[in-house]
């Protein structure tokens, strides 16, 4: 049955879009916005607005895309992630993958919520959630960046001298 | 030593150069595995 791939490669690419999308967000837009709205008082706006929803998505996303990846590799799941010959340039794509996942729901997602208010944190305690979730944010833009170099590129074989 | 996640342009500029690390190790592993 050749749709089950095709539509969780679809999928992968749906929700992948909507993860990074919402990754290359925060960190492009929203942190700087943030900045300059603390500046005239008026960061409530997107604290209470904008980022619980541009999160939710975020961490829900991040999973789909997970999931129909590793439903994509299918049989060749354990091969992949032990960068087994041809499916090493997969495998590490996936491993940046995976690590991106971790960051997003055991760094980001709780510390987010004590930044943000929905579970009760000490302004101590905010001050270092904030720094925590601030660079797994952006070490998981850095990784982003090799993780789509393997994604687009593991089909070009030739390259890798194969 | 800044950290070069704390500006942007770091964190871009550390991601392309580990993509170039990294092409190289997936290259060795795939003429490894052909060998």
């Amino acid at each position: 049955m050749d749709y089950l791939p095709a539509i969780m490669r679809w999928l992968h690419l749906m929700a992948g879009v909507m993860w990074i999308g919402l990754l290359y967000y925060f960190n492009f837009v929203q942190v700087a916005a943030l900045k300059a709205a603390a500046a005239d008082n008026t960061a409530a706006g997107i604290t209470r607005h904008v980022a619980p929803r541009a999160l939710f998505y975020f961490r829900w996303a991040a999973l789909v895309t997970w999931l129909a990846g590793a439903a994509l590799l299918g049989g060749n799941f354990v091969e992949a992630f032990t960068l087994h010959a041809n499916f090493a340039v997969i495998g590490i794509g996936a491993w940046l993958g995976t690590i991106m996942l971790f960051n997003v729901w055991v760094l980001i997602w709780p510390n987010q919520k004590k930044i943000l208010g929905i579970k009760p944190a000490t302004d101590e305690e905010k001050v270092k959630a904030r720094r925590i979730a601030f660079l797994a944010s952006r070490t998981n833009t850095m990784l982003s960046i090799p993780m789509l170099f393997f994604m687009a590129a593991g089909a070009h074989s030739a390259i890798y001298g194969f | 030593m800044k950290n070069p996640l704390d500006s942007l342009w770091g964190t871009v500029i550390s991601g392309l150069v580990l993509t170039i690390a990294l092409y190289f190790i997936a290259q060795k592993l795939v003429v490894q595995a052909l060998a």
